[in-house]
């Protein structure tokens, strides 16, 4: 059995599933200033009455770092930075305790300048001296050399509780956002470490002593203790976790926009096939761009919630939210009550809804049904707009290759997918806008959590060889070693798929069924003066976001139409 | 986060799987380490500077400027298409307003690329700013423009389509064509008789800094610009004036390219050479990127940069100042000039050889222009390269006045395709580009 757990700002949802089905569900509020009481509760709800050893994992998508984050509640940290000319390194600045050092290193990971023993001492006796417990420690290119970062860590000394060195964090390019994405894995670090140690101590009490498993933004999983090296790939889990539950539902063929409705926003998400769609940079988070791996995504502000008014003659939905729906209790009109007033959202408090929209519609010279109908219809077009945005995006990303401009993949989406509290009753009306085939994922209300708890553990390893200087390399993974010649792309592609296989297994993949992917392998010859010198290869490799293996029988259970709730349009049942 | 003063639009596309020839200066490999520099200073995050996929352009837009024989296809291939579509894509941008500055960071290059394409020269097949420049025209209606050429090589190829246009100014600062491939561009090459002066060449010696080139921008540059007063300002940016470059003795740095684009301020600039891929690429393009976005580029620096090598030489300043103040009376005295032109002989027919070492053959063309006050005037072009084919082509630019276009048609219609091997049309007053049927030949 699986336990898949998602905290959402509202609610927190959890399924218990195996193989022959979903076996429990449930929908519990959070407690924003409680999460580790919401968890728990979550957990006791599916888990009563079975046997702890029957769990074999539990995967959870939490809100915890992303909080932490938003809210600003962390604690100071160091950074020790070493940029070398180019763009001041000031811009970056992450707080009070950054300071800048001497040191370079180039686009070839050459020495240029080197450090300054001294000045380094002298700044970690600083962020002593000023108690700070955590510290980055970041270079311009340290991915193609990170011997300046290594050796400032040897020159920090004792006294500190998290060092983070930036090459680690990803294997990619961008001084600035190893910047961002290093401060953040230390700011977090201290207290990921101490909630996710009171977490474990509670299931241990109840006599599940597995290991946890963190879903990240990427829409994968990995170890809690994998985790503990880059804590702030949790950020933003939640978006990814209604992803893959969307991709449960996905009919594997054909691309698909998927449409997370809730009640204040929509999130869309692109499935190629079953595989969602990643950003190429990494996710922003506040005033943070990092390196963070996660799925491309764009949030609206419509949802069933948002509040409808008129400006200037003209009906408006959203952005902002002004309290709950009037059936719910609140003081302004709402899709959700266009809902009500049409009958789709079957609800005792229709008449209150009709009566609430009346003005409005007055307003416009309708009657209460027409104005419902455009209110769902005026929502359901923002977020169709917002859809061709999403896949116009994707196919405007730039490339690099002759082959790849004239012939390169473009997204045509052929599918809808909807899920979320309100999906299934916005849906008619979507499907009445769009020539997509339009879907309600199965389980709507819960598919968040059955994609945490199906998400396989997602990875990437970024190589590089350089045959001129004899040397392979693959920073973030704590690899470099001279290479033999001949070396080509063979070889190159080889030792980057082993790499991959030993993190992912690292992580916590499941070795017999390891999909892995070589995403970019890229090969030029080095020509000095007018001689070939060498070879500069690169590649990269991944495990991509999609679902563990074994579960199709229930995937083909949860899609049964029986098992879906039916699309209804917005001229009612 | 860093915000840009300047709204800047930027293609880049390296071409990663395109080169003349593995070995050759113009390969896969020369953006690469710029890319990497562009990624790890995080140029793309920079609130202002946004990224654009590029559009490869179509034939119309190929034929709008130049005559390829047989055909544009020949000549040049799909990476063509898309440097030139690269150039057109950031010219969008910028004409509509969505950028203020726009850098079309592409290959391969264009800017030796003359108006009758046989094949390659000086690694250019098409002129990538000249079709992006006709475009603009074409679509948003666009009359003066002026491009400056900063590549360290003289931009014939510009300069020959330009040459007989009175509304596009041309000025190319180059290494002096004594020392260095074309081997033209001097001072005396002003312009054909209907648009004298338009076209100006600042040929300076080797061993030229920033400090040179700041010098003629000043002095000789930023005045004539004053006076022409373009709608448009296009930078043919090569970057092949470092002190690092393999193929050429110029002395500038990556510092001295940024306040070159800086005060030069430039609407947009276009990637034309630069072969020192991985000591000059990197830095340059990282501190042209910055001055076009208003962006402190103090701390952009060469890893191996040393100011006191590359000092100008007191000989070298002097001569930069000669060949500046020449260059500006020419300009100020262009009607005198052109005057005296008139007299010494016909300004209105050249017959000249052009090389193309790129591929290894040569070309003899005999032009002729219709003398005119109003408009460029229309030209005839009949060409033979010792390939063996013999071309006729005919132009008729885009505000030509009803005479000029009248001799223009009448040229084409009489011209037998018996006796050439292709006959072409490129009217620009009504955009069309035509091809004269082998089989229409009467007796």
């Amino acid at each position: 059995m699986i336990i898949g757990l998602d905290v959402g700002g509202t609610h927190t949802d959890v399924v218990l599933l195996d193989q022959s089905g979903l076996l429990r569900q449930a929908k519990i509020p959070t407690d924003p200033e409680d999460l580790f009481g919401s968890i728990l509760a979550a957990l006791e709800a599916v888990t009563a009455g079975i046997p702890p050893e029957g769990i074999r994992r539990i995967v959870l998508s939490t809100t915890l770092t992303t909080n932490a984050v938003i809210q600003g509640n962390i604690p100071p940290v160091g950074l020790i930075v070493s940029a070398g000319p180019g763009i001041d390194p000031e811009a970056f600045r992450t707080g009070e305790a950054y300071i800048c050092v001497r040191g370079s290193i180039d686009h070839r990971g050459r020495e240029v300048e080197p450090l300054d023993e001294v000045e380094i001492r002298r700044a970690a006796e600083r962020l002593r001296r000023e108690g700070i417990r955590q510290v980055g420690i970041v270079g311009k290119f340290s991915v193609r050399n990170p011997a300046h970062e290594i050796a400032i860590r040897e020159m920090l000394g004792e006294g500190f509780e998290g060092v983070f060195l930036g090459h680690r964090v990803s294997g990619r390019l961008n001084f600035a956002r190893r910047i961002a994405t290093t401060y953040l894995n230390a700011a977090v670090y201290p207290l990921h470490r101490s909630f996710f140690d009171a977490v474990c101590g509670s299931l241990a009490e109840k006599g599940l002593q597995l290991p946890l498993r963190l879903l990240k933004a990427d829409g994968g999983n990995m170890k809690l203790e994998a985790s503990l090296e880059a804590p702030i790939q949790t950020v933003l889990s939640g978006p990814a976790a209604s992803v893959m539950g969307a991709v449960a539902a996905a009919a594997g063929e054909d691309d698909a926009v998927v449409m997370d409705i809730g009640g204040t926003t929509t999130d869309l998400a692109v499935l190629i096939g079953r595989a969602p769609v990643l950003n190429p940079n990494g996710i922003t988070i506040g005033a943070y761009r990092t390196l963070i791996r996660s799925l491309e995504t764009l949030s609206i502000g419509t949802g069933g919630d948002s509040a409808v008014r008129l400006k200037g003659g003209e009906l408006v939905v959203g952005p902002e939210r002004r309290g709950p729906a009037l059936i719910f209790g609140g003081r302004h009109p709402t899709p959700t009550d266009a809902m009500a007033a049409l009958g789709i959202l079957p609800h005792p408090e229709r008449r209150r809804a009709a009566e609430g929209l009346r003005p409005l519609a007055a307003g416009l010279g309708l009657d209460v049904e027409a104005l419902s109908r455009r209110i769902l219809e005026t929502a359901c077009r923002q977020m169709l707009a917002a859809a061709d945005r999403l896949v116009e995006g994707i196919n405007a990303q730039p490339v690099y290759t002759v082959h790849e401009l004239m012939e390169g993949y473009r997204v045509r989406p052929q599918r809808l997918l909807v899920l979320g509290g309100p999906a299934p009753h916005f849906a008619g009306t979507l499907a009445a806008l769009t020539p997509l085939s339009v879907r309600v994922v199965p389980r709507w209300e819960v598919a968040n959590a059955i994609g945490a708890a199906l998400a396989r553990t997602t990875c990437e390893v970024e190589f590089f060889a350089d045959t001129e200087q004899r040397l392979a390399r693959a920073p973030a993974e704590n690899f470099h070693q001279p290479i033999a010649l001949p070396y080509g792309m063979q070889e190159a592609t080889a030792q980057a798929l082993a790499l991959l296989r030993e993190k992912a297994l690292a992580r916590g993949a499941n070795p017999r069924y390891l999909e892995m992917e070589v995403v970019e392998a890229q090969e030029f010859n080095m020509i000095r003066g007018f001689h070939t010198t060498g070879k500069n290869l690169r590649v990269r490799v991944q495990v991509k976001p999609g679902l563990i293996h074994g579960y199709d029988e229930l995937l083909a259970r949860l899609a049964a139409p029986a098992e879906a709730p039916p699309v209804r349009t917005a001229t009612g049942p | 986060m860093l915000q840009a003063r300047h709204r800047v639009g930027l293609v880049f596309f390296p071409a990663y799987d395109w080169a003349i020839h593995p070995q050759h200066p113009e390969r896969e490999e020369r953006l690469l380490y710029t890319q990497d520099q562009i990624l790890e200073e995080g140029i793309f995050d920079i609130e202002g500077i946004f990224e654009f996929k590029p559009d490869p352009v179509v034939l119309a837009d190929i034929q709008r400027v130049h005559f390829c024989v047989p055909d544009p296809w020949t000549v040049a291939t799909e990476s063509h298409f898309i440097s030139a579509g690269g150039a057109k894509t950031v010219g969008m941008a910028v004409c509509e307003k969505r950028v203020d500055r726009g850098f079309a960071l592409v290959r391969p290059p264009g800017h030796h690329a003359m108006r009758v394409v046989h094949g390659a020269r000086g690694f250019c097949n098409i002129n990538i700013e000249a079709i992006m420049i006709e475009f603009l025209r074409r679509k948003y209606g666009i009359r003066r423009v002026a491009v400056v050429d900063t590549d360290c090589h003289h931009g014939d190829g510009t300069q020959d389509i330009y040459w007989h246009d009175p509304d596009t100014l041309f000025i190319s600062l180059h290494q002096d064509g004594r020392t260095l491939y074309p081997g033209s561009g001097f001072p005396e090459e002003l312009g054909g008789p209907n648009a004298f002066g338009t076209t100006l060449n600042i040929p300076l010696p080797p061993h030229t800094t920033e400090e040179g080139f700041l010098h003629a921008l000043h002095h000789v540059v930023r005045p004539v610009l004053a006076e022409f007063r373009p709608d448009l300002i296009v930078n043919s940016a090569g970057q092949d004036n470092h002190y690092t470059d393999p193929i050429t003795n110029m002395n500038f740095s990556a510092r001295g390219y940024a306040e070159l684009t800086a005060e030069l301020g430039a609407d947009i600039a276009v990637l034309e050479g630069g072969y020192s891929i991985e000591g000059a690429l990197p830095y340059v393009n990282v501190g042209i990127l910055l001055a076009m976005a208003g962006l402190d580029f103090r701390h952009v620096r060469e890893p191996d940069y040393d100011r006191h090598q590359i000092r100008q030489s007191a000989s070298v300043t002097a001569a930069v100042h000669q060949v500046c103040d020449l260059v500006l009376s020419c300009w100020q005295k262009r009607e005198k000039l052109r005057e005296r032109r008139l007299a010494e002989g016909n300004p209105y027919r050249r017959r000249r050889r052009i090389f193309y070492d790129t591929d290894g053959f040569s070309e003899t063309q005999l032009e002729e222009v219709t003398p005119c006050g109003h408009c460029g005037g229309a030209l005839r072009i009949d060409s033979t390269s010792d390939r063996g084919v013999h071309i006729l082509a005919v132009h008729v630019p885009r505000n030509a006045c009803p005479s000029c276009r009248q001799q223009g048609l009448a040229w084409y219609e009489e011209a037998s395709p018996r006796r050439f091997d292709h006959v072409f049309l490129q009217d620009q007053t009504n955009d069309r580009f035509e091809t004269k049927p082998r089989d229409a030949a009467r007796p």
